[in-house]
């Protein structure tokens, strides 16, 4: 077997033999087990790492490994289960083991002494193999259980403190939203599966390369609906609207399960999938895919805006910038949008583990206070930070630097590219001008949501003076990741062996190659590659400028008060009511989905119950039981009384009668026998 | 004289005299002598057959496996009414009743 399949199937089962241990022995185990789940992480990370650098030793884009065995085999039915290498699984292990030690180790400290432990790193484990699963699946069965795994351990971990209502409801809710989402996935794998016959992914690119899919329904193609459905699972996985209802919700969770969720776990499945299918999904499901992923951008960093708790906007971040990635691909630049998922796991990572870092410092001034009623995520009980938390500051400030698009930074790099993506795209189609409009308009709100963060947390003078002698930086187990994610978020990393910061040149570009779409009709890669080159500098130029012009706005409204944040809100009233609100997407849900559906149920029971239930269920009842009756009297009175005790009653009373007869002399009965021996004699003669 | 009537009517004569002893007597004994006066009645008639009526010796061999079975049962008669005897003090068959319930 090859050396690389064989690092990876370990990477995929290490997790899971934690996983294992912990749920059923974590509680008896020293120290509750944990080292059992982190030694495996870091074992898969060290493998991960080893792979990497296997890849870039090996330098050949194309690299392949596949191998497969039988699962399902019945008669002509076969399904087939296996792993596939290439250079985007290596990367996105990597991703995955780093992002999923980095929480691991942070949690050491930051679940100290919780209730459920040992259950905590298991479930950690459970994530980490169910996301390992997605990634090294070589067929469409293995990634929808994956799949389903990745829902369940978000479940299990979102509502880890299931004693608050809060958080059990939204476990629940995140779990729900998925499945909207994941119905849509399993009809898109079951059309390509009934028109080609198999699940595997060479079967399945094939196949469409072939023309197989064929027929159409409601005007559009059926790989259209394929790609559109497929494309639904990624909708719940990354949270995309009208789906992305969940996500702010799934901050109850504990923080380094947050920052796991949001960098390379759940919703990276969504972005990978689609990464993943990219050539046999039809231009027109692309288009979609754009704008769902455009929409998305604007409107969560809109709503990220008026957020004040650090976690949410944080979490809205995290929505906005998959939408970013979803609309990359809609436009036919994925490659780009796998980048940019890649840089956004380590510097969104960072951010949640700072936010979880100054979370915690305040957790505990407040406690020492023994002040119980204030959120300890609260923006607005914040600032100046800084000098009381140097390491989380300079490493959140890096992390905000490269979210904004700042030149020397990661994510300048991946934005640059998927912008360009979308200017490209625009200029082909002009018709869809509004893809790029909701690009920039999200990189401006974007920086000024991330500054806006920064300088209320960690400048300016502190909003509760007695709180600020408590604060202090939190211990090396989660300053650790911080130091390492926030030097991760340079570009230097992505660019090896180049160092131009204005260029995305370096091996991942040279390494993951865009593959052209097998779909007829579709433009190239070459053609998509060329475009993108052309908008290149146009779109950086942009970008540097609305993102200059974010941060500026930031810094005169919350750093300098230039501008009064609050005259704003009042002059913008209804837009900023939207924004806080959440656009009313719960309330609209509420209203037009949830109410009526409950309606519906209502009257559905009250026929079930009032109707069905007592007339029809009961009628039965009432009958059988009026049957039984007069079975039981024929039974009882006439069969049993009359004919079974009859027979008794004759055979006692012959019995009674004949008793006299038996005199107990000898000689009575010599009399009978010669008695009854003479009539024999006399009625023979008379005869 | 010397007709198979006369012997047969002797031998019912017999074999009615000892039914009515078997019947009648109390004592254990005299049932004893009834059946010994059935058993030799059934041997007279054997003998009159063997003698008028062809049975020729088989009559005669069966009328001495009749006396022979006749002294084993009075063999074992002898040793119930000793025991019976034992049990009750007394030879009267009519005391053996307790099978009757």
């Amino acid at each position: 077997m090859n050396i690389f399949i064989e690092y990876a199937i370990w990477i995929y089962l290490l997790p899971f033999v934690a996983f294992v241990i912990n749920i059923f022995f974590g509680k008896r185990l020293p120290r509750q087990g944990d080292w059992v789940s982190v030694g495996a992480v870091l074992i898969s990370l060290a493998l991960s790492v080893a792979m990497f650098v296997g890849m870039l030793l090996n330098y050949d884009p194309d690299f392949t490994q596949e191998i497969s065995f039988s699962w399902i085999s019945l008669g002509s039915f076969n399904v087939s289960l296996g792993f596939l290498v290439d250079n985007i699984t290596i990367t996105m292990l990597l991703v995955v083991s780093l992002i999923s030690s980095m929480s691991h180790i942070f949690s050491l400290k930051y679940m100290e002494g919780d209730v459920r432990y040992s259950r905590y790193y298991a479930y950690l484990s459970l994530f980490t193999f169910s996301m390992n699963g997605i990634v090294v699946a070589n067929n469409l069965m293995l990634l929808y259980m994956s799949w389903e795994l990745v829902g369940l351990s978000s479940y299990l971990l979102i509502g880890h403190w299931y004693e608050k209502k809060s958080a059990s409801d939204a476990g629940m809710k995140a779990f729900l939203t998925n499945r909207v989402g994941d119905i849509g996935f399993f009809i898109g794998i079951m059309l390509l599966f009934t028109a080609i016959g198999s699940v595997a992914y060479t079967d399945i690119f094939a196949g469409v390369a072939n023309g197989k899919v064929v027929g159409s329904f409601l005007g559009l193609s059926i790989l259209t609906w394929a790609g559109i459905g497929l494309f639904m699972g990624a909708m719940g996985k990354s949270a995309q609207f009208p789906l992305h209802i969940w996500l702010p919700d799934a901050m109850e969770g504990p923080t380094p399960v947050s920052a796991l969720m949001h960098a390379a776990t759940m919703v990276a499945a969504g972005v990978f999938m689609m990464v993943r299918l990219f050539p046999i999904i039809s231009p027109d499901a692309l288009i979609f895919v754009a704008y769902i992923g455009g929409i998305t951008a604007i409107f969560a960093s809109l709503i990220a805006i008026t957020q004040n708790d650090i976690k949410k906007v944080l979490a809205y971040s995290t929505v906005s910038q998959l939408g970013y990635m979803i609309m990359s691909v809609g436009t036919g630049a994925y490659v780009a949008a796998f980048f940019h998922l890649m840089i956004h796991a380590a510097f969104k990572a960072n951010l949640f583990y700072g936010s979880g870092s100054v979370i915690h410092s305040m957790h505990h001034a407040l406690h020492k206070k023994h002040d119980h009623d204030t959120d300890p995520q609260d923006m607005r009980n914040m600032g100046g930070f800084k000098n009381k938390m140097p390491i989380t500051y300079w490493s959140m400030l890096a992390s905000t630097l490269a979210i904004s698009g700042i030149p020397l930074f990661s994510g300048f790099l991946s934005k640059d590219a998927i912008l360009a993506g979308t200017l490209s795209f625009a200029s082909h189609h002009p018709q869809h001008f509004l893809l790029p409009i909701f690009g920039f308009g999200a990189a401006l709100i974007t920086a000024f949501y991330m500054f806006r963060l920064i300088f209320m947390t960690f400048h300016n003078e502190p909003k509760r003076p007695d709180l600020y002698e408590d604060i202090h930086e939190s211990p090396l187990e989660m300053t650790f990741p911080l130091v390492l994610l926030g030097a991760l978020s340079f570009f230097i990393f992505y660019t090896i062996p180049y160092f131009n910061p204005f260029s995305d040149q370096g091996w991942f570009t040279q390494m993951i190659q865009a593959k052209t779409s097998l779909v007829a009709g579709a433009p190239t890669a070459h053609e998509i590659a060329d475009g993108i080159h052309h908008s290149h500098v146009t779109a950086m130029i942009l970008s540097l400028l609305v993102a200059a012009t974010g941060i500026l706005l930031a810094w005169q409204m919350y750093y300098k008060r230039n501008l009064s944040a609050e005259s704003w809100a009042n002059k913008m009233g209804v837009l900023y009511n939207l924004s806080l609100n959440k656009f009313y997407v719960d309330e609209l849900y509420e209203r037009f989905i949830y109410n009526p559906f409950y309606k519906l149920a209502g009257a559905v029971a009250h026929l079930d119950w009032d109707l069905y239930d007592k007339y029809v269920i009961d009628g039965f009842g009432k009958v059988t039981n009026w049957i039984s009756k007069i079975s039981g009297i024929t039974d009882y009175d006439g069969l049993d009384q009359g004919i079974v005790d009859g027979f008794g009653r004759v055979a006692q009373q012959f019995g009674y009668r004949l008793k006299g007869l038996q005199t107990g002399r000898l000689q009575n009965y010599i009399l009978f026998a010669a008695v009854g021996m003479l009539l024999i004699i006399i009625i023979q003669t008379i005869i | 004289m010397g007709s198979l009537h006369n012997y047969l009517m002797i031998a019912s004569v017999l074999f009615s005299l000892g039914i009515f002893a078997v019947m009648t007597r109390r004592n254990g004994i005299a049932v004893l002598m009834g059946v010994e006066l059935i058993l030799n009645a059934a041997n007279l008639n054997f003998i009159a057959f063997a003698r008028f009526g062809g049975m020729n010796i088989s009559g005669h061999i069966f009328a001495l496996f009749v006396i022979i079975m006749a002294a084993a049962e009075a063999a074992v008669a002898l040793a119930i009414i000793i025991n019976l005897y034992n049990n009750f003090k007394s030879v009267n068959v009519d005391e053996a009743r307790q099978l009757k319930q």
